[in-house]
């Protein structure tokens, strides 16, 4: 028989303070990594990171052992793990079921998306920082291995191009959660967007001339690829800022309108 | 203390919460009690602001759940106990409403023991975990931010009896030191047995509420006698109103008390003599019956 012990019961509710926005990141950035998936999938970013610089050291011919390659390499998976990490954080609260609890502690639905969407990013720019680590030091043992030049061919300013195209796949992910709050719809949807939709839109822009000059507009991908490249100058900043609105900031408005009117269950 | 106010819920054109008001008041427990379906569960969410309600509005303390700045340390909610990540261990899912209510790191340990569960079991997942076992874990993620407000949905679903008992005496407790208990039961018995207030829902509506006293006392007296007939006679013969029970006991309106006077007075030995808690039940089981037959048409 277990002994009932209680706290002492106040009659009036204490006077205690809100629940600030960075202890609601804290806790959401601990629940990215609290269970095993996630924290497979966030031990999977440093795994891939690994495994792409020795693979990138081993099998890339000698004249392509530069920094870029490296980067390209190990920044790829990252396109594909960051946005499932980003829509797991949100849909878990409605496919598992935990929303019952999370909106009860912080009853105001678009902090806890916020706190999300912060939590998200830190990991974001943190698998990057690794990124950035696995690709320096994989230059610097590559060419010592080949007995090549080191050729330093990414600047500062186009890493940070490449963190933003990154953050992107990373939003678009938190996109499609809010917007589908089930796990493996947004999931399907996202690789829908990022593979199928840019081999659309370019057959299209092949075959019909006019959809060309659109589909710089329209492409989100395409629009990604010169942060990717390095290569982006003004008029394609703009169309990033199209493509964006498009596929991010829309649905997003749409989603997180859906997500205050719904019901948790 | 929580006040709710003509609180509506409709789906489509179905109205599944229809114009509730009752008030759940503090040092006392408040059963929740209706069939299956008859929104109780609807009723609670839109109290802790998980669903909009269609019409009306609830308050805990004068103010809106939402409005509450930690609502962690005034209500402790447990809507659906095995609503939690079964990958998470159950230290962990303490951890978080720790975390997030900003309370000091050691109230998981205290929780854990408090309801019962062994550290070996908190350091589980919650997936492995009976219905009985998330039972205490949704309750100690209710009680650690040490609330004065406690709202469970059939919190003793899933406890085997010494369990049920623990839940009781917890409830009671808390209740006694003042705080403010309002549970949901689809058991008669269940409220019957822990609850000071009885709210009674059938179909959206409220069909019945008040005092656990006031509700069994107007249900009257059922009384047996060696020699019934010169009980139904010397009843009869003081001005009171009899009537057979199917099992051939007599009921009364009158009081126990009265009724246990005229016995004494005419030298008749009593066999049985209670308060007719056939009110409640007959309501209830007619509610059941109703809520049952309308699944089958359906």
């Amino acid at each position: 028989m277990t002994t009932i012990t209680l706290d002492p019961v106040h009659e009036e509710p204490l006077h205690v303070r809100g629940v600030p926005l960075s202890r609601v990141v804290g806790v959401e950035l601990r629940k990215m990594f609290d269970t095993r998936a996630g924290f497979w999938l966030m031990a999977s970013i440093v795994i891939f990171a690994l495994v792409s610089t020795v693979a990138t050291i081993a099998f890339a011919p000698e004249s392509d052992l530069t920094f870029y390659t490296f980067s390209a390499a190990i920044g790829f998976p990252m396109t594909v793990i960051l946005p499932i990490i980003a829509i797991l954080a949100i849909t878990g609260e409605w496919s598992q079921r935990t929303g019952l609890t999370t909106f009860t502690l912080v009853p105001h639905r678009m902090r806890v998306i916020l706190a999300k969407v912060i939590a998200s990013l830190i990991v974001g720019v943190a698998s990057m920082l690794i990124a950035l680590v696995f690709g320096v030091a994989g230059n610097l043992i590559g060419p010592a291995i080949t007995g090549t030049d080191r050729v330093w061919d990414v600047s500062l300013v186009h890493f940070l191009e490449i963190v933003l195209g990154s953050l992107i796949s990373l939003l678009l992910g938190t996109t499609l959660g809010i917007l589908f709050r089930s796990s493996p719809v947004a999931l399907v949807a996202y690789f829908v967007i990022s593979f199928l939709v840019p081999t659309v839109l370019g057959l299209l822009a092949a075959n019909e001339p006019g959809f060309r000059d659109l589909q710089r507009w329209v492409d989100l991908n395409l629009a990604q690829s010169f942060l990717f490249d390095g290569t982006i100058s003004g008029a394609q900043w703009a169309q990033l800022a199209v493509a964006t609105t498009l596929w991010l900031v829309l649905p997003a408005l749409l989603g997180l309108r859906l997500v205050a009117r719904s019901e948790v269950k | 203390m929580i006040r709710i106010e003509s609180l509506s819920k409709k789906y489509g054109g179905r109205t599944v919460v229809d114009d509730v008001t009752f008030t759940a008041r503090p040092g006392r427990v408040t059963g929740f009690l209706g069939p299956n379906g008859a929104g109780k569960s609807t009723s609670m969410r839109m109290m802790v602001g998980l669903t909009r309600p269609h019409a009306g509005h609830v308050t805990i303390y004068d103010r809106s759940f939402a409005e509450l700045p930690n609502p962690g340390r005034v209500v402790g909610v447990m809507l659906d106990a095995s609503a939690q990540h079964a990958g998470r261990t159950g230290r962990e899912i303490l951890t978080l409403a720790q975390r997030t209510m900003g309370l000091p790191p050691d109230r998981v340990s205290e929780m854990v023991e408090r309801v019962g569960l062994t550290e070996t079991a908190a350091e589980r997942r919650v997936g492995t975990y009976s219905l009985g076992m998330r039972q205490r874990l949704g309750v100690a993620v209710a009680l650690i931010g040490a609330p004065s407000v406690l709202i469970l949905d059939e919190p003793a679903n899933g406890l085997d009896p010494a369990g049920i008992r623990w839940m009781r005496d917890l409830l009671r407790a808390f209740a006694d030191e003042g705080g403010t208990v309002l549970l949901s039961s689809h058991l008669l018995h269940e409220v019957e047995v822990i609850a000071d207030d009885i709210v009674m829902i059938g179909r959206g509506r409220i069909v019945s509420q008040g005092s656990k006293e006031v509700l069994l006392k107007g249900a009257g007296t059922v009384v047996r006698a060696r020699d019934t007939e010169a009980l139904e006679r010397a009843l009869g013969d003081s001005g009171l109103v009899t009537t057979r029970t199917h099992d051939g006991a007599l009921h009364t309106d009158a009081e126990p008390t009265v009724v246990g006077l005229v016995a004494c007075e005419s030298g008749l030995a009593l066999t049985e003599l209670r308060t007719a808690d056939g009110g409640l039940e007959e309501m209830f089981l007619a509610l059941t019956a109703d809520t049952e037959r309308e699944g089958k048409a359906a």
